[in-house]
């Protein structure tokens, strides 16, 4: 890893995003919008808002950095750029690390704008410290990043890439207990949820939430979190060759 | 002119498969040091494939391939060999310079690199104009100045010229064979018959073989040709003549 080659690729992920401030709007706004909208569709049950507000400003970014990361990359292979990079001395991952410093940096303006909307002006409360939840949904982006970074080596168009949202964002976000709680749910997806990275993410979430401090469970499952996306970004490397038929 | 008595690019049994089929069925082939060799043959021929393999992002079915003495796609020759696609490969929603100045990080190429290369593709005017609002002749160019920024021993060019004025295209060429005669080795490939004229060797392909490698002047003289497109078509009916 070479830190100049990794803060060039960063830097020119935010001169891409620079380009494009309709797509940066998009990502900071849109949350935001969700989130006022999630507070006057519980308007009659405060406490469901309460209930699922943390653990949704930790999963949007978490689901927007997914989508950006998986059409980013597909671009990147098919416009020749990425073919063109493998030919030179970049490593793939000065690469990774430069988009996820790019995309961690934008999730965190994005995180700070919802958060800052639920817990001001929605009403928003959290036991557990704000910076806590915002480094925890920051984390979720790089997450978010790890696994369309991944998931974009299956696609070999746009349209297919952004059917990995239903087909495999929407699954994790019903499974994870944000909707139920796990253990009313049928037994075997019980066991499959245990497999899955948002489960932790949301769990985390909760935790730092509750605001009982670094317990156990916190740093256990902010650590699977952690390790779900090294192994996701290794994957995702790993779809990268340098050679290709 | 070569400065190293080892051949630019050397392959021996070279095969390449490429969806099936076979692209480069056994391809024995060495380009010397210094100056430009052009690369012709009708489309389908095999002359992207065979650039591909020679920068090291080729899946290989068999053979060997070695550039600079080192075995193709070497870590050592990133920054030594320079590759431009057929399509151009820069970043469209990025300026000129923006594109010029992230690859010319990677590159490590040294500081006004990147205005020597928008100066030697003509698009100085453009620098700060996004690569995709430019023509497709000027969004090329942003592609070949890439190539250009670290000033690479050897240079892959795969088609660079199409769908550019004749003047600039002169240019172009004025430029590759003042590269060449600084020692710098060009593989250049073209359709463009009068080109082939330009270039101190030929290598002439055909369904995945090379059927001529020599200087233009000779080929012409050995054929009988008046051009080179003539000179393609007596080779490729020689053999029946014999059969």
């Amino acid at each position: 890893m070479h830190v100049s080659l990794t803060m060039a690729t960063a830097v020119r992920v935010f001169h891409q995003l620079r380009r494009d401030p309709r797509t940066v709007g998009l990502l900071v706004l849109v949350p935001a919008v969700l989130m006022v909208l999630l507070r006057w569709v519980f308007e009659g049950r405060q406490e469901v808002f309460q209930q699922v507000g943390v653990p949704l400003l930790g999963i949007f970014p978490l689901v927007s950095m997914f989508l950006v990361t998986s059409i980013t990359m597909l671009r990147e292979r098919t416009t020749g750029t990425l073919e063109r990079l493998m030919t030179m001395p970049i490593g793939r991952g000065d690469l990774l690390a430069g988009y996820a410093l790019a995309f961690a940096a934008v999730a965190a303006v994005q995180v700070v704008f919802v958060a800052a909307i639920a817990f001001w002006l929605l009403g928003l409360e959290a036991e557990g410290p704000a910076w806590g939840i915002v480094a925890l949904a920051t984390l979720n982006a790089v997450l978010g990043m790890a696994l369309g970074l991944f998931v974009s080596a299956f696609a070999r168009t746009e349209f297919q890439a952004v059917q990995f949202m239903p087909g495999f964002i929407i699954p994790q976000l019903l499974l994870c207990g944000l909707l139920a709680p796990r253990e009313s749910m049928a037994t075997v997806l019980e066991w499959f949820a245990v497999l899955l990275p948002m489960t932790y993410a949301y769990d985390a979430l909760v935790e730092v939430a509750a605001g009982s401090g670094a317990s156990f469970e916190l740093v256990r499952d902010t650590g699977l979190v952690l390790a779900f996306t090294v192994v996701a970004l290794a994957a995702g490397a790993a779809t990268l060759p340098r050679r290709t038929a | 002119m070569a400065a190293n008595d080892e051949p630019a690019v050397r392959t021996r049994e070279l095969r390449v498969e490429r969806g099936g089929n076979l692209v480069l069925p056994r391809l024995d082939l060495e380009i010397p040091r210094g100056g430009v060799t052009g690369l012709l043959g009708p489309s389908g021929c095999g002359k992207s494939t065979l650039m591909r393999a020679i920068v090291g992002v080729q899946r290989l079915a068999g053979g060997e391939v070695e550039v600079l003495g080192l075995p193709a796609g070497s870590p050592a020759l990133r920054s030594r060999v320079g590759y431009v696609t057929q399509a151009p490969s820069v970043y469209g929603d990025l300026s000129v310079r923006e594109n010029l100045a992230f690859f010319g990080r990677v590159l490590g190429a040294g500081p006004g690199a990147v205005d020597e290369a928008m100066a030697a593709v003509s698009l100085e005017a453009y620098a700060d104009r996004r690569a995709m609002q430019l023509s497709g002749g000027q969004f090329a160019r942003v592609s070949l100045a890439v190539a250009l920024l670290n000033e690479p021993e050897l240079l892959v060019l795969d088609e660079p010229t199409v769908g550019l004025d004749p003047v600039l295209r002169g240019e172009l060429w004025d430029m590759f064979h003042r590269l060449g005669a600084a020692g710098t080795t060009l593989l250049v490939s073209s359709h463009v018959m009068d080109e082939a004229m330009r270039c101190d060797e030929l290598l002439l392909m055909r369904e995945g073989r090379v059927i001529a490698q020599e200087p233009p002047g000779a080929l012409l003289e050995r054929t009988g040709a008046k051009d080179v497109e003539g000179a393609f078509m007596a080779l490729v009916e020689e053999p029946s003549e014999v059969a």
